[in-house]
């Protein structure tokens, strides 16, 4: 099961519709990795809206991504975290103060447009 | 729904099926949805140190009620090789896994009750509850 991931000009787009095994999870590291090499894209936002849990294994891939998304000059937004997720993430003492974040797609894109540009 | 099921753990996909029964118990017994994502991620935690740390374990699940109140025991059993020093592990941030190290201190928080027992070379059990509010 790999998650799709979709280029928009300079930035990609993922939607995680699937629940997340840890194999998924890895997968989708290089999956990303390898798009943002191969499109150059500058921007992307992960949109978590249908993800109902985000254990420490699943927060500890996303916070990796996002730093190695950066090393490579790609800003990445997480968009979508539901009310459920984000207090189950504090409970566990993960608080992803340095991501940056958005509450849906539209308004990642935006974040994303006011950083970079087009 | 049984009030008793318990999930094996042996391999990683097991580690979604113990999360997804988790949260249809806690569901079924009328937990907030907020309480249903603690069940669940507490879940996925201790299936997860089942799966690295013992290999083979199960999660079990039991749903009880007194006359003031319910709610849902769950708990971790392996026979792996058992737990040196439980103030350590029980520390944030503490990881021999390369991972957050945010696992056992969590699922304390995110239950209401937390019991852990752990024998070198006997294994592991930890016990836990949430009540419905």
């Amino acid at each position: 099961m790999s998650i799709p991931i979709l280029k928009l000009y300079n930035y990609l787009l993922i939607s995680i519709q699937t629940e997340i095994d840890d194999k998924t999870a890895i997968q989708f590291q290089e999956d990303l990795l390898d798009k943002i090499h191969k499109t150059g894209a500058t921007g992307v936002v992960i949109d978590l809206t249908s993800v109902e849990i985000i254990d420490s294994f699943i927060a500890k891939v996303l916070g990796d991504v996002i730093t190695m998304s950066d090393l490579m000059g790609a800003k990445v937004v997480l968009t979508g975290i539901q009310p459920a997720v984000a207090i189950t993430l504090i409970d566990l003492g993960i608080h992803m103060q340095k991501v940056a974040t958005a509450l849906d797609l539209e308004q990642g894109l935006i974040k994303l447009y006011q950083e970079l540009g087009v | 729904m049984s009030p008793h099921s318990c999930v094996k753990i042996r391999k990683e996909w097991d580690i979604v099926s113990a999360r997804q029964l988790g949260r249809e118990m806690a569901k079924k017994l009328g937990f907030s949805t907020v309480d249903q994502a603690r069940i669940a991620t507490a879940v996925s935690e201790l299936a997860r140190n089942i799966y690295l740390y013992a290999e083979e374990g199960q999660i079990c699940f039991e749903v009880f009620e007194t006359i003031e109140r319910k709610g849902l025991r769950m708990g971790a059993f392996d026979t792996g090789p058992g737990i040196t020093d439980i103030s350590q592990v029980m520390q944030d941030g503490y990881t021999t896994s390369g991972g957050l190290g945010a696992g056992l201190p969590g699922v304390k928080r995110l239950m209401d009750e937390f019991d852990i027992q752990s024998e070198i070379g006997q294994g592991t059990q930890i016990k836990t509850v949430k009540w419905v509010r």
